[in-house]
């Protein structure tokens, strides 16, 4: 698997950042190169094999949808925020 | 570990760590100090005292807490300048439990940001050094405590070990680092990195230390959904009746007692303590590993026959793709978990944007460090469409093996003791611009947060130049009473 600018500049966009030349020469590098590593597990064979997403051993147990308790009220996480405007969060413009 | 009493005051305790931490300020172990808020609480704790009220098991205990766990306590930042002047109003649930209990947070240590590396280099606010040699890194991504509690500031710090970041930074410097079973203990309140993979433990002194902090903070937790029952109190035939430490107000713990009062010799052979099997891993021992290391795990295993134990050889060949499977697996949850930061509801906002599509830019490209962006990138892309099979599904395939793998070693064996990490404390520098080599490092320590199973990282002594050595001891899920228990035969 060959990174090239074109892969650096896709995987920015996914990522939500926009990159220096710099930046952009040294991840080429970088991802080139643990790519490299990780694909050694080409070698394992895998046929058949189930894959596993979590090692939490116990199910899923439905409860129903009531807030037993909060931490934090709408002031205090508001208080978080750079700019607020009658109780809301503002931002640059959307379009 | 001394808790507070009428003569060694809780503020005497607080006065000494903070003077401590002042002290061994070059090693830029704090992100912030608690100065205010920790007298204030020790002399609370010293009331409660001098009126002859009950105290917690840790009345006046100063400890270290790692910087990516949330409290009103000093802004959460998580070494990363995208979180800075967040002062969440949310209390994890560990430090609730800890401090229920009277512990007492003077500072919080300094990491890797999101806990994103090896060394603690890759922190916003710096490195953190190593306790035994300046020039050298603490080890990461839980760096700040591990020296915390080598340097002997406090007596105990709070880590998150995703791949290795108790284990490895504990090793680098001489001290227990416990990562529990997956589950163990909550994560509400703590910077999520990757979600399967996260844990909570701690950095102590010794294993009673440790056993009394996995008895205060294991257990299940509403506001945690994949936290177990209790089974670290439960269903234990050891020192376990905890009531009566919780009724004793002051002075050295039980649990500390209990050594002297039970001579590590007669373990082994009496009839009520089992002839526990060790495994070694057969494939770890080459050229990979430092010789000191190699000789130290050697060394270990010699005392453990003298003392009637059984080393069993192991060959666990999948083990060695377990850190390819898991620089697939944790970036993509790294990249997932990091994608809420945006500058909007909290944290660092970037100023030069005229459109919220520009703030989310900004924000992320000035506000992560370098480490931070090549795993969300690396995240992205095996996430991919075209690269997923490939690569997040193969790891995924790839994990299972590795469990069935560790399941088939603990049919022949009740723990493997291995090196927590190829190499001692390396130079400040060496690694930080070539990541793969710095991956390399969490060679041993990572196939165990794939698996979910504990380690304990155990000091194993020291290289002719004085660097630590850890050694780590690991067992099967939820064993991790007894081989914290058993560590103490490795003494």
């Amino acid at each position: 698997m060959d990174i090239n600018c074109e892969t650096i500049e896709h995987l920015a966009s996914l990522s939500n950042f926009s990159l220096s030349d710099e930046e952009k020469t040294s991840l080429t590098n970088d991802l080139q190169n643990i790519i490299k590593y990780i694909s050694q597990l080409d070698e394992l064979n895998t046929d058949n094999v189930e894959p596993t997403y979590q090692v939490f051993e116990m199910e899923n147990v439905w409860r129903n949808d009531e807030i037993v308790e909060q931490d934090a009220n709408r002031e205090q996480l508001l208080a978080l925020t750079k700019e607020e405007k009658d109780n809301q969060i503002k931002v640059p413009k959307v379009l | 570990m001394k808790t507070a009493n009428k003569t060694v005051t809780a503020t005497r305790l607080v006065k000494d760590a903070l003077e401590k931490a002042k002290h061994f300020a070059d090693y830029n172990i704090f992100t912030f100090l608690n100065e205010e808020g920790a007298l204030k609480k020790a002399a609370e704790i010293d009331e409660k005292i001098a009126r002859g009220e009950k105290v917690g098991r840790l009345a006046g205990v100063p400890y270290a807490l790692k910087d990516n766990f949330l409290s009103p306590e000093g802004d959460t930042t998580a070494s990363a300048h995208i979180l800075e002047g967040c002062a969440s109003p949310v209390t994890a649930t560990t430090v609730e439990k800890l401090e229920a209990e009277g512990a007492i947070m003077i500072g919080r240590a300094n990491l890797d940001a999101f806990a994103h590396g090896s060394s603690t280099e890759n922190s916003y606010f710096g490195p953190t050094l190593n306790s035994h040699d300046k020039t050298r890194v603490a080890g990461g991504s839980s760096g700040g405590s591990a020296v915390a509690v080598a340097l002997d500031i406090v007596e105990f710090a709070t880590g998150t070990d995703t791949g290795g970041s108790i284990r490895q930074p504990a090793s680098f410097n001489g001290v227990y680092g416990f990562k529990p079973t997956y589950g163990t203990i909550s994560r509400y309140g703590v910077v999520a990195m990757a979600s399967s993979l996260d844990c909570i433990g701690f950095f102590t002194k010794t294993p009673e230390d440790m056993d009394l902090l996995m008895s205060i903070t294991a257990g299940q937790d509403p506001k945690d959904m994949t936290t177990l029952p209790d089974y670290y109190n439960e269903n234990f035939n050891g020192d376990n009746d905890t009531t009566e430490d919780a009724a004793c107000p002051s002075g050295t713990l039980r649990a500390a007692q209990a050594k002297s009062s039970r001579p590590v010799e007669h373990i082994a052979s009496s009839a009520a303590s089992p002839i526990y099997k060790i495994g070694i891993i057969k494939d770890f021992d080459n050229d990979v590993v430092d010789v000191s290391i190699r000789n130290a795990l050697k060394e270990k295993c010699e005392l453990l026959k003298s003392k009637g134990y059984e080393i069993v050889e192991l060959e666990m060949p999948t083990l060695k793709y377990a850190l390819a499977a898991y620089y697939i697996i944790q970036p993509a949850e790294v990249a997932s978990n990091l994608s809420r930061y945006d500058g909007v509801r909290y944290g660092f906002r970037s100023e030069n944007s005229t459109d919220l599509d520009g703030l989310y830019e900004n924000t992320r490209s000035e506000g992560f460090m370098a480490e931070n962006k090549r795993r969300i990138m690396i995240g992205n892309f095996v996430l991919s469409s075209g690269f997923y099979d490939a690569y997040f599904l193969k790891a995924a395939k790839a994990r299972t093996l590795i469990i069935n793998e560790y399941n088939k070693a603990f049919e022949k064996c009740d723990f493997i003791l291995t090196p927590v990490s190829p190499n001692p404390a390396f130079k400040l520098g060496e690694k930080v611009n070539d990541p793969v080599a710095m991956y390399l490092e969490d060679l041993m320590s990572v196939s165990l947060n794939l698996a979910g199973v504990p380690g304990l990282a155990i000091p194993a002594g020291e290289t002719a130049e004085g660097l630590p050595i850890g050694l780590q001891l690991v067992g099967p899920r939820r064993s991790d009473k007894k081989l914290i228990e058993f560590s103490k035969e490795l003494i």
